[in-house]
């Protein structure tokens, strides 16, 4: 159960996704997740589900593994569809009690159902396909800029990638913690609210312990290493823009373009 | 009576890339009351194979009896299986949580359904077990030194009574007087109680030392299965999958090879010291 949580995971396999520079991957990602953003006809629609699909048939890592990470968020996706659906005024469909269904509720709940998914999904790729090194990588260079008006950068970076290495040994630690537990016959399952809440007081308190103690050995680690922060630190392997990055650079921009036009022209 | 293991599998994320067999095939059969030691290089599948023992993992196929019930029968109740197999951690201190080290230890009798005296009842008595003082009880289990948080941890397995007791390297990470202690300990409780202990080591000293029969694992696989002495005779055999014979053993195969009289399958410094003495007696 706690294994479902795909955010922030890197799954490995061989595919030009995998491959792909992670400064294009990142541009990707925000360029998809801002047209998901405004999307609101059915060309809109179609148009991202294309590229969504194009991408994860690419990237090589199984459909269901991928769905796996929307279980997370699948609470909070009912509440806004539910709110959506019974508080948006308009022309009324249904009449239950104080409760009413619009058509417009209903839209508009579909419309965020998607939204949310497909934001979902679609950063999860890159997660997925990106190895944390890789993507912090990509982050401060992408951002390097932002350097000469003083902007923590590496700072920035290096935080991001403890923190998304930490999700995948935190689950481990939670998972074990668990089942050590549950030898001494712990029961998270049945009980009220009150009670399951209670029983989770045997996890919480050795996982933010061993949270901590983590920390602490992480942050001597570095220090041991002469960590300093970024000033004066080269790379082993530098990102190199290749032939495919180009072509992925490209395929973003026709992506842009063919949405602009559908947004202008239709 | 005692666990029997018939045909097990498991397979770690079956359908990902992640996919990993770490047991193959894996019968055993361990009776009421022997001291077994565990052994086998690091990813063997020791971990995964006792945590099998009490239900935490499901075997991909295969099954396992306790007390000849099948442990995966839709009405077999888990919680009687882990009140029975207790399995203690790598690591357990890690797992404390309470206030104090008493109400810590109170925590799994508690889970069995137990009222408050006769948890306490059984945590003092765990306790005592273990080498813990009364003094110690009413302690926050994080101002303990590490060898005692780990007998408080293994108190907290003991005070559920069971009749097996699974421990995962329970001396790794302590100094020398903090591990003879524990297994002094565990092996006095074997002796007064009669119960059932599986020992994982990597420590071939005191798996030759405290063990009636080792298992070595090997890839997920059951490699080997006897007495110590069967098993540490075997050297070249334990090297090739990581492993070794107590170097105890090695020495006295060289002194064999000078001294033919003396023996060449000793296990242990006790044993060695025995067999020298007599030796130097016959010699007089």
């Amino acid at each position: 159960m706690i294994r479902d949580i795909t955010i922030g995971q890197y799954y490995p396999a061989n595919s030009v996704i995998h491959r792909l520079d992670p400064r294009v991957k990142l541009l990707g990602t925000i360029v998809f997740v801002v047209t998901v953003f405004f999307v609101n006809d059915l060309m809109g629609l179609a148009l991202a589900t294309v590229a969504l699909a194009a991408v994860i048939g690419l990237s090589k890592v199984p459909l269901k593994y991928m769905l796996k990470g929307l279980k997370a968020i699948f609470i909070l996706m009912i509440f806004t569809v539910l709110l959506n659906i019974f508080l948006t005024p308009g022309t009324e469909l249904v009449h239950l009690g104080f409760l009413k269904i619009t058509k417009e509720g209903l839209v508009l709940a579909g419309k965020t159902a998607i939204r949310l998914i497909y934001l979902i999904v679609g950063s999860t790729i890159m997660t997925l396909t990106t190895t944390p090194n890789h993507l912090t990588d990509g982050l401060e260079k992408a951002l390097g800029p932002l350097k000469k008006i003083h902007f923590p950068v590496h700072e920035l970076a290096m935080t991001m990638s403890i923190a998304l290495r930490f999700i995948p040994i935190l689950m481990e630690e939670t998972d074990k913690i668990m089942k050590a537990q549950q030898a001494r016959c712990a029961d998270f399952e049945s009980g009220n609210l009150i009670q399951r809440m209670k029983s989770l007081i045997p996890i919480l308190v050795p996982l933010f312990i061993s949270a901590i103690r983590r920390a602490n050995d992480l942050a001597m680690a570095m220090e041991a290493r002469c960590y300093h922060g970024g000033v004066g630190r080269t790379k082993m392997k530098p990102l190199v823009y290749a032939l495919r990055d180009y072509l992925a650079y490209l395929l973003i921009l026709v992506y842009i373009l063919i949405w602009t036009g559908v947004k202008v022209w239709l | 009576m005692g666990i029997r293991l018939e045909h097990v599998n498991y397979i770690y994320s079956p359908d990902n890339a992640f996919r990993k067999q770490a047991l193959r095939d894996v019968n055993l059969e361990i009776q009421d009351g022997e001291f077994i030691g565990l052994i086998g290089h690091t990813g063997s599948g020791k971990s995964t194979l006792i945590q099998h023992l009490n239900g935490l993992l499901r075997a991909t196929s295969g099954q396992i009896y306790y007390n000849e019930q099948n442990i995966y029968d839709d009405k077999y109740r888990m919680i009687d299986l882990r009140s029975q197999v207790g399995l203690v951690f790598q690591y357990p201190e890690h797992q404390l949580f309470e206030m104090t080290v008493l109400k810590d230890v109170c925590y799994g009798p508690k889970n069995l359904g137990l009222d408050d005296d006769a948890a306490v009842e059984r945590a003092k008595e765990a306790l005592a077990m273990v080498g813990m003082t009364e003094k110690d009880y009413s302690k926050s289990p994080f101002e303990l030194s590490g060898g005692q948080k780990r007998r408080v941890a293994i108190a907290g397995v003991l005070a559920m009574h069971p009749q097996v007791i699974v421990l995962d390297e329970p001396t790794a990470g302590l100094d020398p007087k903090g591990r003879n202690d524990i297994l002094n300990q565990i092996s006095a409780l074997h002796r007064q109680t009669g119960i059932t202990i599986i020992l994982v080591s990597h420590s071939m000293e005191d798996v030759a030392k405290y063990v009636d029969r080792i298992i070595v694992m090997n890839r997920g696989e059951v490699f080997m299965d006897d007495t110590p002495k069967e098993i540490f005779r075997q050297s070249e055999a334990l090297e090739r999958v990581g492993l070794a014979a107590p170097q105890v053993t090695y020495v006295m195969r060289q002194l064999h090879k000078i001294f033919p009289e003396l023996p060449e399958d000793v296990t242990t410094v006790e044993e060695a010291k025995e067999a020298l003495l007599h030796c130097l007696e016959a010699d007089k």
